[in-house]
């Protein structure tokens, strides 16, 4: 397989909080390969050092050390920057997380909207792609809805909309089916691992539902900021 | 997509108190800056509606509006002989308080010299100016007296034949309009009985006096009116006003005037400065500081409204900032909400304040160059208000999405 297959690697993730006696190693050496179509779950116990490590690969909390490279590319090295990371962000990633997090004066068309338009796409088209969007996910019925009058797995796939509105090679997802009951959880799963297969990008998910894990290509474990891929 | 008419327009209710709220505080401001420029407005109607070029005033004094001045009649055949007067007239003016309806009712009473001024140039809404020398008076309509109505001031009783609309004194008291005879009847009116005791007490003097013995004749006059006695002047006016000849300067005249040792001199200038700065200023002051208290309040409220409106979105910044919105993006709601939430504040006060200031018991005008003046203020406000917000967004951690 090329380079370019791989949609996020990293090398040696560490992050550390504090210093001296209040340091805490949140992450050590963390090492992960995810490809374009996989669909990743990520395990463990709380404060085993998944959500640093999402919010590490999302680019939002740089590590201590380490490298975060998409798509083959350098963004992070340790604390240093090599790109504009809200940009990069925008271009390349989409988020869901454990509640919907969907803007509450926007309607669910519009919270797909925003995304395009802040990627550069204009009213109409934005509006179109959103809708059709929210059509793939089977929303388009609730598109001007607001997100306090969907319920929580509708929101969910409204975020999932907006997660892919600007064709993301990377999306992660913090625990997107603590919200739901185990049916809508199950839908919402399935919902990664058909964008990941239909779409081509990469999805990692954080989760603790151990019930839905037969839609993972792959599964790691994180324990003491440690990561270990489990085998069957 | 405007993210701040979003916002605002799901969240309607409490955009429109809070600009309700801040639409009450800039009324406020508006109306002090209202009350400030219906002050110099009432303090300068008459000088300017008299059309007078020349006020002469007793000597050493600022009158007739700042202080008492009391001139003998005749001094207005004096200053209409001076050349380059075209017109020479007497002028009362004095403040009088009575009962109407068990409430007190405050007159300030403008002697107007008949029959060259009968009070053609009042702004009259209803009714007419006066038409013969006496027991006839205009009155402005703040002092809630009807047309035709008939009013008893001293031993006379006047009919109300006309109402004029905004002429108020510098106190804020309405003006009522009469004949200067009329006017002095009113300002010298004195009980009967005091009437028969003066009478009583000149013929004592005379009767006491060398020339009372030598010349009975004048004992017999002491008896009759002040008016009858050579000796006696005629009651006192307030000023003389005169008019000049276009083709005179004003300081040609006032230095003429000016010679005599009796009188002080006044152009229409100067007797209107002499209003604003004597009268106004402290008033000026007064209501410039507190304006300014106001203004400077309402920029911390509207601070504060703003820093909490951001505070109550940090999540939605947060959230935002992770899907990848640029700072501008996020600064631009705010300071546009920050801009309508002015906007909004400011037209309520503008038509609040258009139904509310005509009830003020003073006249409250709202100039456009101070609207506009207030309408940049009020921006410059609000921008400067939004930064604590803006500051509070631009620190938000994408992060704190996650926070769930």
């Amino acid at each position: 397989m090329s380079d370019k297959e791989i949609a996020v690697e990293t090398q040696g993730l560490t992050k550390i909080y504090g210093k001296g006696n209040t340091e805490v190693i949140a992450m050590l050496d963390v090492n992960l390969t995810v490809r374009r179509g996989e669909v990743v779950a990520l395990l463990g116990p709380s404060g085993s050092g998944k959500s640093t490590l999402l919010t590490a690969v999302g680019l939002i909390n740089p590590p201590t050390k380490g490298k975060v490279m998409i798509n083959g590319i350098l963004v992070l090295d340790g604390p240093d920057v090599f790109l504009n990371l809200t940009t990069f962000r925008r271009n390349h990633i989409g988020f869901v997380f454990q509640k919907s997090n969907l803007i509450p004066f926007l309607s669910a068309r519009e919270n797909v909207q925003v995304a395009l338009e802040l990627n550069g796409l204009t009213g109409r088209t934005a509006r179109k792609k959103a809708m059709s969007l929210l059509d793939y996910l089977g929303m388009s019925d609730r598109g001007d809805n607001f997100p306090a009058m969907l319920s929580g797995g509708q929101q969910q796939r409204v975020a999932v909309a907006r997660a892919l509105a600007n064709r993301p090679s990377l999306i992660l997802a913090d625990e997107p089916t603590a919200a739901l009951d185990s049916v809508r959880g199950r839908q919402v799963m399935e919902l990664f691992s058909k964008v990941a297969h239909e779409q081509n990008g990469a999805v990692i998910v954080v989760t603790h539902d151990h019930r839905a894990l037969d839609v993972f290509d792959l599964i790691y474990e994180m324990e003491d900021g440690k990561i270990r891929k489990k085998e069957d | 997509m405007n993210l701040a008419v979003k916002d605002i327009r799901h969240n309607l209710g409490r955009f429109a108190l809070t600009s309700f709220g801040i639409g009450m505080l800039l009324m406020m401001v508006m109306g002090m800056v209202g009350i400030y420029r219906g002050m110099i407005e009432d303090a300068t109607l008459l000088i300017d509606n008299l059309g007078a070029d020349i006020w002469v005033v007793q000597n050493n004094t600022r009158g007739p509006f700042a202080e008492v001045s009391r001139v003998p009649r005749n001094l207005l055949d004096r200053v209409a002989v001076i050349p380059g007067i075209t017109n020479a007239r007497e002028f009362i003016y004095h403040m009088i308080q009575r009962e109407r309806d068990g409430k007190p009712l405050r007159i300030g009473v403008v002697g107007l010299s008949w029959p060259l001024d009968k009070g053609e140039w009042l702004p009259l809404i209803a009714g007419r100016s006066l038409s013969q020398a006496h027991y006839e008076m205009v009155a402005d309509q703040t002092l809630g007296i009807p047309l035709g109505e008939k009013l008893r001031l001293g031993k006379e009783t006047f009919s109300i034949v006309g109402i004029t609309k905004g002429m108020i004194s510098s106190g804020g008291d309405g003006l009522a309009f009469f004949t200067v005879k009329d006017a002095q009847l009113i300002q010298f009116d004195t009980p009967g009985e005091a009437v028969r005791l003066e009478r009583a007490s000149r013929l004592e003097r005379g009767a006491k006096a060398d020339i009372g013995l030598s010349q009975p004749s004048l004992l017999e006059r002491a008896l009759g009116p002040s008016s009858s006695i050579p000796a006696l002047g005629p009651p006192m006016i307030s000023a003389v006003i005169a008019t000049l000849h276009s083709s005179f300067e004003p300081s040609t005249v006032v230095s003429v005037l000016s010679g005599w040792r009796d009188v002080s001199v006044y152009t229409a200038d100067e007797q209107r400065q002499l209003m604003l700065k004597g009268m106004v200023e402290m008033a000026r002051k007064q209501i410039g500081l507190f304006t300014a208290l106001l203004t400077f309040i309402s920029a911390i409220i509207m601070a504060l409204i703003l820093y909490t409106l951001t505070l109550e979105k940090v999540h939605e910044i947060a959230l935002l900032k992770l899907i990848g919105a640029p700072n501008r993006v996020i600064l631009s709601m705010i300071l546009q909400q920050a801009i309508f939430l002015a906007m909004a504040g400011y037209g309520i006060a503008y038509l609040a304040g258009r139904k509310v200031f005509p009830n003020f018991p003073r006249r409250v005008i709202l100039l456009n160059s101070d609207l506009i003046t207030l309408a940049l203020i009020v921006l410059g406000i609000s921008i400067a208000s939004s930064i604590l917000g803006i500051y509070k967004a631009v620190s938000v951690n994408p992060n704190e999405a996650l926070a769930g």
